[in-house]
């Protein structure tokens, strides 16, 4: 479990994140949405204790991410969304970074390297953007952390890529995990989120799970617009809308129809 | 799996898994995918997938056998074509004679069509 309270955080002087409070349970798969520039990703390096806390708490299971001990740390991986790598081989790498993670499965290692058509033996050196970012993706998912921070995963993957990237996620979850997902590319990992949030600087604007929305909100595409239509945007087809939900039937969220919607309250 | 714009990935899980049974490949008193088998096969929440077998459950289409996993039940498939005839000619039937109104088709015509 993840408590957030009143978390702050600046850039020399400039606020990213202000008086922030909102937790994180286990079993499910977030989608952490905001524009950009909210502090997603400041968010994810304060869960795991690579920017220090001046203002709030975060707590992962009873544990502060500031005292940076071990058995902390191991039960953390972050992927940050670009991710270089070092002058050495994947295989080489990968075990070293293990030696700090104990459900580490290297077995289950070398079958995701394979499922995305990656060598072990290859330099990060001599990879590109997409490549590295299978590599790191598929250790990610063999550590087998509790906690499993994603920023923009699927970004410079391929097309096939993005396919395998969802079923090893879906394959890796859990009723003990917690997987938190940052993206802008909402479409690539919709199928796997069963909770939204949506940051803003000061606030959560939204907190829900994908049940909670569908039951609350209908989603669809019409030329007639109902009157009591709670947000409309004109698009092919018609025009896509958001309503109350009154009829009990439900109906796939459009994230980023739902994304519009709630930034727009704000204003 | 290809998904549409409209319902929800849990109800065309189901209608997948439907199909499954419909066609024979998941046969009657056999033993189906677990959540988590289904879920990262195509590529979904397995929170998602709970939610289309617990539908299929309560429908009788299929049935948890403690510690053993879900099976198809003895009757699934007339009891999908029953469910699906139904939701045909609740949805399906009346878009398509609104359509073919407008289009000032008659009876006879349609059913020379047909």
């Amino acid at each position: 479990m993840i408590e957030i309270k009143g978390l702050s955080f600046a850039y020399s002087g400039y606020k990213v994140l202000d008086n922030i409070t909102t937790s994180f349970g286990p079993g499910r798969i977030y989608g952490l949405l905001g524009a950009n520039g909210v502090g997603k990703s400041t968010m994810f390096k304060l869960l795991c204790g690579l920017l220090t806390t001046k203002q709030g708490t975060i707590e992962i299971d009873g544990s502060s991410p500031i005292g940076r001990k071990p058995g902390f740390l191991s039960k953390i991986f972050y992927v940050p969304e670009d991710f270089e790598g070092p002058d050495m081989s994947i295989g080489h790498y990968a075990s070293g970074v293990a030696q700090f993670y104990p459900n580490y499965d290297a077995e289950l290692f070398a079958r995701l390297l394979s499922e995305f058509e990656i060598d072990a033996e290859r330099k990060f050196t001599t990879l590109s953007l997409g490549q590295r970012k299978r590599a790191i993706l598929a250790l990610a998912l063999a550590l087998r952390t509790e906690y499993l921070f994603l920023d923009e995963p699927t970004n410079g993957l391929d097309i096939p890529s993005k396919a395998e990237f969802r079923k090893m996620v879906a394959a890796a979850m859990d009723e003990k995990r917690t997987i938190i997902i940052s993206t802008h590319q909402v479409r690539d990992v919709e199928n796997l989120l069963d909770h939204i949030m949506i940051l803003d600087k000061r606030a959560v604007l939204l907190d829900k799970s994908v049940s909670d929305i569908q039951s609350e909100y209908l989603f669809d595409i019409s030329a007639n617009v109902p009157e009591d239509a709670l947000y409309v945007e004109p698009g092919l087809g018609g025009c896509c809308f958001i309503s109350n939900n009154t009829s009990g039937e439900e109906s796939r969220v459009n994230i980023e129809l739902l994304f519009n919607y709630i930034n727009s309250k704000k204003k | 799996m290809e998904y549409n714009e409209h319902k929800p990935i849990y109800l065309q899980n189901v209608d997948l898994m439907q199909e499954k049974i419909m066609r024979g490949e998941w046969p009657e008193e056999e033993r189906i995918p677990s959540v988590r088998e289904m879920g990262a096969s195509v590529g979904v929440n397995p929170n998602t997938i709970v939610r289309s077998y617990q539908l299929l459950e309560s429908q009788d289409i299929i049935y948890n056998k403690r510690g053993m996993g879900y099976y198809v039940k003895d009757g699934a498939v007339a009891r999908i074509k029953e469910n699906v005839k139904r939701e045909f000619i609740a949805n399906e039937l009346p878009r398509f004679k609104a359509k073919a109104g407008m289009l000032g088709i008659g009876k006879e015509e349609l059913i020379d069509l047909l």
